[in-house]
């Protein structure tokens, strides 16, 4: 069974419909990558499954529970992990303190006015932040961390609640292109190790053709095609929409 | 009915009355960001100098165009002091953060206030009758003075032109666009400082009329500037900080409400009176609370534009040096001492200091870690003095029961004020905090029969000596803060961080982060309630300033004093701030003067903060 069902997803703002009926599945240990021009809804959708916002009409089902309009602290207890397009972490708290506040948090220790944190879980977030290959930089703080280094360790904080579906909004962006190839490949290894479903959306076409277990593409809030990377290599309408046949962005 | 239909027109004319001076603070807060805190001080440097035009001087005359023509003159003054308070002050802390702008603006006030009381005197002034308008009119067979029915129609008159400015010239423009959008504004190659000094004076110019037009209903006197600057906060921030539009509305809305409540009959609950006539701040309260659950940035507000700059990172908290521990250790050992050196005077300075460094550590809570800047920490403080005072005046409770009745006082205060206060933050957070705390303040003023009002309540004494009553003080303040402190290093501590850092993110992780900070609004308040409790058996009694203003800004100085970042550091500024302020006190009675002065210069010399100060300094030298 997939983990993540999408179906019949919308959202209007005012008058335009950025994201109009999409519908799409993402297995366990699948790499979905989620593609589209510039203003195809690939953000608005991002937000929908994340609780940001909340979808006009659809459903978001996490393993056949219904998780739609649910607030993102919800989702997240249920097994989602999230990284930032624009990286989010906590800028005066080291690398280990960030990734043991997510631990404490998964693990319900958050309440404790008089535990000492800084012991607290510190073996399970160096453990974390191996995987990402930030363990010795675990005392710096996040504030003057490089850009790459921050989003391995969101990585490492979306990996803390053991998640079932980790989404990825341009894991990329912003960094060296070695860099973002380097950071997807352990995304795939660290996925299909735990078998964790990875939707996310890319700009570099080499990251998202060489990383991708499968693609969807979205264009004016409307899923046109899916498929492997070869499948939608070759697809017309991507090649429309991309390579600027007119057919799907109107004409103009 | 009739008597209803008076009521309503008087809302109207304390509506119109309260709007001239709501609407020059959000139009400078529109487009500065600024809250400025002395725009109090210029309503009452309007009416006082309008009072000395139209009737100190004598040689202007009492006709129509010596009255009319004082007010303007005064209000156009008045600007002028502002557009110079601009030229000086402001100008050179538009990058400041936040609660600098905010210090500043409160040493004008403190300055205002000593030169205001230099000039006029500290007795009321009576102001003269408007020319041709001493008259009354009948309104359904009731008296209503000529002069609120001018009034009525000044309101709209005013918000009609101001919306013609806005609107139909570029001036106005340029205005909209600077609210809506500063940076880009100044990247089109506006010129910025004429924009933003040309906003002042007409902010200034507009409250110092307000203060002008109140001459003929009622007496001008030295503490306009504090009453009016809450009841204009909480229209600003009911209206919708920056529209003119919304602080008319809610001018409207909070005066009405005001007015009707006048015709409230008192009423008696466990053979307490409760006068809700007597209650002004109350409807303000009321208006306040609703309009925040509904829409959190008022009436006409719009949220504030994600800021493009990077917020200030704040560094990380690490584990204390040892050399600061031990340091620690010995200043409380030092403390365990001082009754055997220290004279009977030296021991109250020492008892006053620590319980402020209780103080400043529940704000530092809050404000540090928190992210959280409160304006109105005295309203916790306050809560907790009544708290004990009152138990032991109604319940003849002991001393103990009085330092928990205190801070539990202050916590529920905390618990319901937080509630509200962790929907916005920021500048709007400050501001809707001291509004809780003027709420807090005009409770105990007004309700005189279970407080004592400005009497107090007296004969509040502790059931030990001064010497235990100093240890006393030291045992509840070493305590208050290490627990404050332990809370910091606690996963409780991590997940406050964390929501200030980055909400986003920690929203991501399953921090309900209104939740967190609302739990850390409530322990700050519990502990500044504690505080207050002590210094309410320390005084011997309690009275409505200590949950005025002042004691607020006194908190808060402490705080930025020893700097936000450290956790020590409010420590040393408690001390430092109350034993140079208890110094002033006995020297000068210009001490409000002197205080302002160095607010102001502190401010100016380190906008950064003492601490960003030295934390430069100390990474250059570490460069090097």
């Amino acid at each position: 069974m997939s983990v993540l069902s999408v179906r019949g997803l919308h959202k209007s703002f005012g008058g335009v419909e950025a994201v109009a009926g999409v519908d799409f599945d993402v297995a366990a240990g699948e790499m979905l990558a989620l593609i589209g021009p510039n203003g195809a809804g690939k953000t608005t959708c991002f937000n929908m499954l994340m609780g940001q916002l909340r979808p006009d009409a659809g459903t978001v089902s996490l393993d056949g529970a219904d998780i739609t309009g649910l607030p993102p602290r919800a989702i997240w207890r249920r097994g989602v992990g999230r990284t930032f397009q624009i990286t989010a972490t906590f800028a005066s708290m080291t690398v280990a303190e960030n990734v043991q506040t997510a631990l404490m948090s998964y693990r319900g220790d958050l309440g404790r006015f008089f535990a000492r944190a800084a012991t607290l879980h510190a073996d399970d977030a160096v453990a974390l932040l191996d995987q990402v290959g930030m363990a010795d930089q675990r005392d710096r703080a996040c504030g003057v961390l490089a850009y790459g280094d921050l989003k391995r360790v969101e990585l490492a904080v979306a990996l803390a609640n053991a998640p079932r579906l980790l989404l990825m909004d341009e894991p990329t962006a912003g960094m060296a292109p070695k860099e973002r190839v380097a950071l997807m490949e352990l995304t795939g290894r660290l996925a299909r190790a735990r078998n964790i479903a990875v939707l996310f959306t890319e700009h570099d076409m080499d990251v998202v053709f060489g990383q991708a277990d499968r693609v969807i593409v979205l264009n004016r809030g409307k899923l046109i095609a899916q498929g492997t990377p070869a499948e939608v290599r070759a697809h017309k309408a991507v090649r429309d929409v991309y390579l600027g046949g007119g057919t799907m962005s109107g004409g103009h | 009915m009739s008597a209803l239909a008076v009521q309503f027109l008087n809302g109207l004319a304390s509506a119109s009355a309260l709007f001239l001076v709501a609407c020059g603070l959000s139009i400078i807060f529109g487009v500065s960001r600024i809250v400025n805190f002395a725009h109090g001080s210029f309503y009452m440097l309007g009416a006082y100098l309008a009072w000395t035009f139209t009737r100190g001087l004598g040689w202007v005359g009492y006709g129509p165009l010596g009255f009319w023509g004082g007010i303007l003159a005064a209000a156009l003054i008045v600007g002028l002091i502002g557009v110079l308070i601009e030229l000086v002050l402001l100008r050179r802390i538009y990058q400041a953060p936040e609660l600098f702008q905010l210090l500043a603006t409160f040493g004008v006030v403190l300055v205002v206030q000593d030169v205001t009381m230099a000039i006029w005197g500290a007795q009321d002034l009576l102001g003269p009758r408007a020319p041709g308008l001493r008259g009354a009119i009948d309104v359904m067979g009731q008296r209503f003075p000529q002069y609120d029915a001018l009034l009525i129609l000044i309101g709209p008159v005013v918000l009609g032109l101001l919306w013609l400015l806005f609107n139909r010239t570029r001036w106005g423009t340029l205005v909209r666009a600077a609210t809506a959008d500063r940076e880009m504004v100044a990247a089109l190659g506006v010129d910025q400082r004429k924009l933003f000094t040309s906003v002042f004076f007409l902010g200034t110019f507009l409250a110092a009329l307000g203060g002008g037009l109140q001459l003929p209903r009622e007496p001008v006197q030295l503490h306009m500037d504090m009453a009016i600057i809450a009841d204009a906060f909480v229209v600003v921030v009911v209206g919708g900080m920056g529209s003119v539009g919304g602080a008319y509305l809610a001018a409207l809305l909070i005066a009405q409400l005001q007015a009707f409540m006048l015709l409230v009959p008192d009423f008696e609950i466990a053979g307490l009176t409760i006068s809700i006539a007597k209650m002004t701040l109350i409807p303000s309260f009321l208006v306040m609370a609703v309009v925040l659950i509904a829409r959190p940035y008022g009436l006409l507000g719009k949220a504030p534009s994600h800021a493009r700059t990077q917020a200030s990172v704040e560094p990380v908290v690490r584990v204390t040096p040892p050399l600061l521990a031990k340091f620690g250790f010995a200043t409380v050992a030092a403390l365990i001492l001082l009754p055997l050196i220290a004279d009977e005077y030296g021991l109250m300075v020492a008892t006053e200091i620590l319980i402020f460094v209780l103080m400043a550590a529940s704000l530092h809570f809050m404000m540090g870690p928190g992210g959280m800047a409160s304006f109105g920490h005295a309203a916790y403080f306050g809560l907790g003095a009544y708290g004990a005072a009152l138990a032991a005046k109604h319940f003849d409770a002991p001393m103990e029961a009085g330092l928990v009745a205190g801070p539990v006082l202050a916590t529920l205060g905390g618990i319901l004020f937080g509630w509200f206060c962790v929907r916005l933050s920021g500048v709007y957070l400050a501001m809707l905090t001291l509004a809780f705390a003027q709420i807090v303040w005009s409770i105990a003023f007004q309700w005189v029969a279970v407080t004592g009002g400005d009497n107090g309540v007296l004969g509040v004494w502790p059931s030990i000596g001064k010497t235990g009553f100093f240890y006393l003080s030291l045992a509840l303040a070493v305590v208050g803060v290490l627990l404050l402190r332990r809370a910091i290093y606690s996963p409780f501590g991590y997940a406050l961080r964390g929501a200030r850092d980055s909400a986003l993110r920690a929203d991501a992780i399953g921090i309900d982060v209104k939740r967190v900070q609302w739990t850390a609004f409530a322990i700050a308040a519990s502990f500044a309630g504690l505080a207050g409790a002590l210094f309410a058996y320390f005084k011997g009694s309690v009275f409505p300033t200590y949950a005025a203003i002042p004691k607020s800004v006194d908190a808060l100085m402490m705080v930025l004093l020893g700097g936000v970042q450290t956790i020590s550091g409010p420590l040393v500024g408690a001390a430092v701030y109350m034993g140079l302020h208890e110094q002033l006190v006995r020297a000068t009675e210009l001490w409000r003067l002197v205080l302002g002065i160095a607010i102001i210069a502190l401010v100016l010399a380190f906008p950064q903060g003492i601490a960003g100060f030295a934390a430069k300094r100390w990474a250059k030298e570490d460069g090097a």
